[in-house]
């Protein structure tokens, strides 16, 4: 292969097998949730954009609030559509093969396909991404789903300290970009706490978006220069 | 269980038609400065929002669960050290288990 070509697919397979590994901490928070293995896997398959995912187990463990619980997982899920419009220029496809490479439009994809020279290369990264992460993430969800039903009851394996984290380790390199970000997050936190007691479950989550609206509205620039997209070369683990 | 499975297909679909949105949506849709900021936005604070309540929360009532405190707390240390994701998440559910385990918390 040409020098040209073993990059793009070296980085991408590179970071999709990294991350793509999360995917068991995923099955294991969903069978813990109380989520059947088929559901959490059903989920890697057809949601696949880890936040989200992660987002629906935890409301599916607090029981009453699926809606609101559903509502989260898709708002988490709306910057992949901000992903497809940086990527739209560079992936070219039409029809069902377009379809298709919509599915991989998630953080890593994004970063690895930007990371690129050209738009071959940006088109190679893309698919060994893609392809890598897609089935290390749900060869995983399914052994972690597996896992957690054998291995013992969810809260004695610290199972219900999985999601916090996560979702800790997925924001952390974001709280790391800025004071507005930093503000944000203790903004949305701090409504979600203040509202749990008076709204029925998952609202006080939705809630906390009011927080993003706000910073949009008082800091519409990103504190520094930075590129608003994750590149490999800086880029924190995180789950699609 | 058909209600969790009626969550999953619909979180699927929104979640795929959001990726879709922006490969197929004209580029002035979303160049507003401040619509693309509130999208960067949204994730910060819905999942620090979803790590206070389930650290904090049960049900509609708050509470503090110290062995969940504890891993999450571990988990805060893991990412100081930069440790991996999955490193991080096996910190936090290993400090957690490993307390309850002990009888500590």
């Amino acid at each position: 292969m040409q020098r040209a070509r073993v990059r793009p697919v070296r980085d991408g397979v590179a970071l999709g097998l990294a991350v793509g590994v999360s995917g068991v901490a995923f099955g294991a928070a969903a069978v813990g949730s109380g989520m059947t293995v088929a559901q959490a896997c059903v989920l890697s398959l057809l949601a696949f954009t880890g936040a989200s995912q992660f987002a629906l187990a935890g409301a599916v463990a607090g029981g009453a609030g699926l809606i609101g619980g559903v509502a989260g997982a898709i708002l988490l899920g709306s910057r992949n559509a901000l992903y497809g419009l940086r990527l739209a220029d560079l992936l070219p496809w039409r029809g069902v093969r377009k379809l298709i490479a919509a599915h991989g439009v998630i953080d890593e994809t994004t970063a690895v396909t930007l990371a690129q020279p050209d738009v071959a290369a940006a088109r190679l990264g893309f698919l060994a991404t893609f392809v890598t992460i897609y089935l290390t993430w749900n060869l995983t969800t399914l052994l972690g789903a597996f896992g957690a039903g054998r291995l013992g009851s969810p809260q004695s394996l610290g199972i219900d300290v999985v999601g916090p984290a996560a979702f800790l380790a997925l924001i952390w390199p974001r709280l790391r970009a800025g004071r507005t970000e930093r503000a944000v997050g203790l903004a949305g936190a701090a409504i979600a706490l203040a509202t749990t007691p008076f709204l029925p479950t998952g609202m006080p989550v939705i809630l906390a978006a009011a927080a993003a609206v706000a910073g949009a509205l008082i800091s519409p620039q990103p504190d520094s220069s930075r590129p608003d997209s994750p590149r490999p070369d800086s880029l924190q683990p995180e789950v699609p | 269980m058909t209600g969790v499975w009626v969550a999953v297909l619909v979180t699927a679909a929104g979640c795929y038609a959001l990726k879709l949105t922006g490969l197929v949506v004209p580029k002035g849709v979303l160049s507003n400065p401040r619509v693309r900021r509130f999208a960067e936005l949204v994730p910060i604070a819905l999942l620090a929002a979803l790590v206070a309540v389930q650290s904090f929360a049960d049900g509609q009532s708050l509470t503090i669960d110290p062995a969940r405190l504890a891993g999450l707390g571990a988990a805060v240390i893991a990412l100081l050290l930069r440790a991996p994701f999955l490193v991080v998440v096996v910190v936090a559910a290993g400090t957690a288990a490993v307390l309850r385990a002990l009888g500590i918390a």
